[in-house]
């Protein structure tokens, strides 16, 4: 329990993954569930870069003579890095797929999605729906 | 890390989380998502990361949020209630979807 509280930056991100994965598997909403998916992504970030933290540490940039046994971990933030621009480009994606669902079937509902998908076999076409 | 600011700013990305996710309106939460990247860019200071929070406040706070007020304007701002009733669909509005 000590050990805990110690880390909490940790418990925190398994807080943050849990709420997003809620958002993800239990909001019928699609916009929702993107959200959901931001923090997931974000939480398994700070986890990451938390790992790489140390007590009294400065920022790993070399000016000043800054010499390296000082520094935090830079290998987790150079990762994360490239993970923030992954996580835009697939939240821009997932975006341009939900308006597309929503011109085809005129709702972001899951549920409602999934009955309009049984129910008429989709042969408007893409400007179909929405007028 | 362990000072009082970090920890404010760790509850706030809790809450801001959960307000992001039991809102219904979509846009209210799209701006607390944006919020929430802010906090996190932040944090990302604190953690002595200066890349990261530059980065993630351009782009988390930034971009992201200008996609998804893109997208809840090109679709609808509420999210949908249980049942058919409050169906905006338009053309292919039907009564005898539920059957």
């Amino acid at each position: 329990m000590g050990r805990l509280l110690d880390n909490y930056h940790y418990a925190v991100a398994a807080v943050l993954f849990c709420t997003g994965f809620y958002s993800v598997i239990m909001r019928p909403n699609i916009i929702k569930k993107i959200i959901g998916l931001n923090i997931m992504e974000t939480s398994v970030f700070l986890l990451l870069v938390s790992l790489g933290w140390k007590e009294g540490g400065i920022a790993p940039i070399h000016a000043g003579g800054a010499e390296a046994a000082s520094m935090v971990n830079p290998l987790p933030q150079a990762l994360i890095l490239t993970g923030i621009v992954v996580a835009v480009s697939t939240t821009a994606v997932a975006l341009s797929l939900v308006i597309l669902l929503y011109r085809q079937y005129g709702t972001l509902d899951v549920d409602r999605l999934m009955r309009e998908e049984e129910l008429e076999v989709p042969a408007a076409g893409p400007e179909g729906g929405e007028g | 890390m362990s000072d009082a600011l970090s920890l404010v700013l760790l509850a706030l990305l809790v809450v801001t989380a959960l307000a992001a996710t039991f809102s219904r309106d979509l846009l209210a939460a799209v701006i607390v998502f944006s919020g929430y990247s802010l906090v996190m860019a932040l944090l990302w200071q604190r953690l002595q990361a200066p890349d990261l929070a530059l980065t993630e406040a351009a782009v988390g706070a930034g971009v992201t949020t200008v996609l998804f007020v893109t997208a809840i304007f090109k679709t609808q701002r509420m999210e949908e209630e249980g049942g058919d009733r409050h169906r905006r669909g338009g053309a292919n509005e039907k009564e005898s979807v539920e059957k």
